[in-house]
């Protein structure tokens, strides 16, 4: 496999218990697991997706619960080249937050981010469709005023999930992405260091000659 | 699953969300431990904070000049992540060990600083990195070239366990100014090795026993050799991001964060020992605190010492540097008749911490006198035309007591040294106090990166 890789930022926002993880969890392992635990211990997952002749690599970042109390860090946002607005269609209250984070990526994440909003849980509407809370037309409404793509999605049975990433991988430019080398760490910049790559390599004072 | 549904219990609460205070909330959590972590601002980052420069005006400025001067003269504000402490990391330092055992390298890039210069006799030299530079260097005549490098030979062949390579000195017994005496060093050399290498910034040390400086000399050269031009590395973004992904890291472990709540009332049991505190989010109970001077300031107190730190904004790179996008400048006391040296740290656009073609300089150095800002007046000549100044003075605060009796564990502010070494040595410190054992760092286990070939 020796595609030109583009490393992409993808950040996750969305109220608590919206899926976040497990529309991440579906993506990256293509897995899901009823009644998850609060995401505890794995917040930077990565995954490759081959888009034409390219490989874009997704690193994904979860908030790891630090959106709760207005305790996000401006690092969260710093260079995310895509994010993730996720609702839960069940949920109207999931709706109103989603609005808010699409405000606030406007706000403080770089210009050219590219967003999705999701609406997942559809799976819930296939038992009951009485269940939906949140209009299709609605969050279409929201996505074409600010410029969002939109997907109504399910984890639990993967609907969609797949095809968001690939509709991000098409839509971001691809000059703008960093040039990735595995690790996401820009190498066409001399002076950048990759910390961990030498953490191993001794140095050795002899080698001081000041 | 309602969103605010919180435990009140937890086994620390963490106060303040300086770069100490994050680093131990982290490794704590990665321990297992249950961290509730406030701060009564409203942003990451306490007293070693990177503030944009709005926050900076409104920090320093009584009159503030309006959004529209400002953005005409600097740009965007979010382009600007201004420190408030001015310090870089040692290459080969705790805080660089730290960062790689935890994986907190994911969230944060650096970049080398480009150089280390020492003011001596009116102008800066670069301090040598490589042994072309040091041939070329004018710091030295070329015979105390010869003897510093047998010097230096010295320090890299050392071995505890063979006495041979001791050449005859004790490293316990024999202070600093007796090895030098034995390589025949000068007084300048002295003061090269003593202030731009082994990083003091007074001669105190000269009459000490000589292994803190030989420790301080081969951390120094092990920075230097290991990516080349420098000692020091520099975060992206500023140093506020170093608080920020430890936060991330403790965030990750289940560590609980909460900005903008200030403590309302900080609660004791009958014995005296920390309960917990009352906030406007409600009350939180947990048997330790860990905090900032700032949370308990009669638990402090003063060192003595005071620090005054400006902050320069230039349109032009610093004049003898060859454009450097980033240094280090040493003016060391004897030169400019102090007994503290005077630190100068240069990082620019290239750093995403100003707007284009802007350099932040930010001078520091342990007052004197009572009139500081004239101390600082050799550095501002270094500096050419400076653009925009923000002064301040701090002063340097210490718990009074180790927390035993009441379970309260306070760091120490951060002090006048260019580098994170006395910070970690508190974070080794504190960490011992609470938990009761050295900390030792293990590799984070792998489980986040779950790639899929």
């Amino acid at each position: 496999m020796n595609n030109p890789v583009t490393s992409i930022k993808l950040v996750l926002l969305g109220e608590a218990a919206v899926g976040k993880s497990s529309i991440v969890l579906r993506f990256v392992s293509n897995d899901f697991a009823e009644n998850k635990e609060p995401t505890i211990g794995a917040a930077f997952l990565t995954q490759r997706v081959n888009i034409d002749d390219h490989t874009v690599k997704f690193e994904i970042w979860d908030t790891a619960g630090q959106e709760r109390f207005a305790s996000l860090a401006p690092m969260y946002y710093r260079n995310a080249q895509a994010a993730l607005v996720v609702y839960d269609v069940t949920k109207p209250q999931s709706f109103i937050k989603a609005r808010h984070w699409v405000k606030e990526l406007h706000e403080q994440a770089s210009k050219d981010i590219v967003i999705a909003l999701i609406g997942n849980k559809v799976d819930i509407l296939d038992d009951d469709p009485n269940e939906r809370k949140v209009a299709k037309e609605e969050a279409e409404k929201l996505a074409q005023e600010e410029n969002l793509l939109f997907f109504e999605t399910s984890a639990k049975t993967a609907l969609n999930i797949n095809e968001v990433f690939l509709k991000i991988g098409e839509n971001i430019p691809l000059k703008n992405a960093n040039d990735g080398n595995g690790d996401g760490i820009n190498v066409t910049d001399n002076q950048r260091v990759n910390l961990a790559a030498s953490a191993d390599a001794t140095a050795n004072a002899s080698a001081c000659s000041c | 699953m309602a969103e605010e549904e919180l435990d009140t219990q937890y086994d620390v609460i963490v106060l303040g969300t300086g770069i100490t205070e994050c680093i131990l909330s982290g490794l704590l959590s990665v321990d297992g431990k249950k961290v509730l972590h406030i701060d009564k601002q409203d942003h990451y980052g306490g007293e070693s904070a990177s503030v944009t420069l709005s926050q900076l005006y409104e920090k320093f400025k009584q009159n503030p000049i309006t959004q529209e001067e400002r953005e005409g003269k600097f740009g965007k504000d979010r382009d600007w992540n201004v420190d408030l402490i001015p310090k870089f990391l040692m290459a080969n330092g705790e805080l660089t060990n730290i960062l790689i055992h935890t994986d907190v390298t994911r969230y944060v890039d650096f970049k080398q600083v480009s150089g280390s210069y020492v003011f001596k006799q009116g102008k800066i030299y670069k301090v040598p990195a490589n042994e072309v530079e040091a041939i070329s260097s004018p710091l030295m005549g070329i015979f105390e070239k010869r003897r510093m490098k047998k010097f230096l030979e010295w320090i890299s062949s050392y071995n505890e366990d063979e006495v041979s390579t001791h050449q005859g000195l004790d490293l316990d017994n024999n202070t600093m100014d007796e090895v030098y005496y034995k390589f025949g060093l000068g007084n300048s050399t002295k003061e090269f090795i003593g202030h731009a290498m082994a990083l003091w910034t007074n001669d105190d040390y000269l009459q000490q026993p000589a292994r803190p400086s030989f420790e301080r000399i081969l951390l120094y050269c092990q920075s230097v050799a290991r990516y080349g031009k420098s000692p020091y590395l520099y975060p992206m973004y500023g140093l506020g991001e170093l608080p920020q992904g430890f936060a991330r890291l403790s965030a990750i472990y289940g560590g609980t964060y909460m900005l903008d709540t200030p403590i309302n009332e900080v609660l004791y049991k009958e014995d005296g020992k920390f309960d917990g505190v009352k906030t406007k989010l409600g009350t939180f109970n947990a048997p330790i605190v860990i905090a900032d001077p700032t949370y308990f300031p009669n638990k402090c107190k003063s060192t003595g010492q005071k620090v005054i730190r400006a902050i320069c904004i230039l349109d032009h790179p610093v004049p003898g540097t060859s454009n450097a996008d980033s240094l280090q400048i040493i003016i060391p006391q004897s030169q400019v008749d102090r007994k503290n040296d005077i630190y100068i740290a240069i990082v620019s656009d290239a750093h995403n911490v100003c707007s284009k073609g802007h350099y932040l300089a930010i001078i520091s150095t342990i007052i004197e006198t009572d009139k500081p800002h004239l101390e600082i007046e050799p550095a501002f000549k270094l500096l050419g035309n400076i653009e925009e100044k923000f002064m301040g003075i701090a002063e340097l605060f210490e718990p009074k007591e180790d927390g035993s009796k009441d379970n309260v564990f306070l760091s120490r502010s951060y002090d006048a040294s260019s580098h994170f070494e006395t910070m970690t040595d508190d974070v080794k410190d504190i960490y011992f106090r609470v938990t009761g054992h050295p900390l030792v760092l293990k590799k984070r286990q792998d489980e986040e990166q779950q790639e899929q070939e």
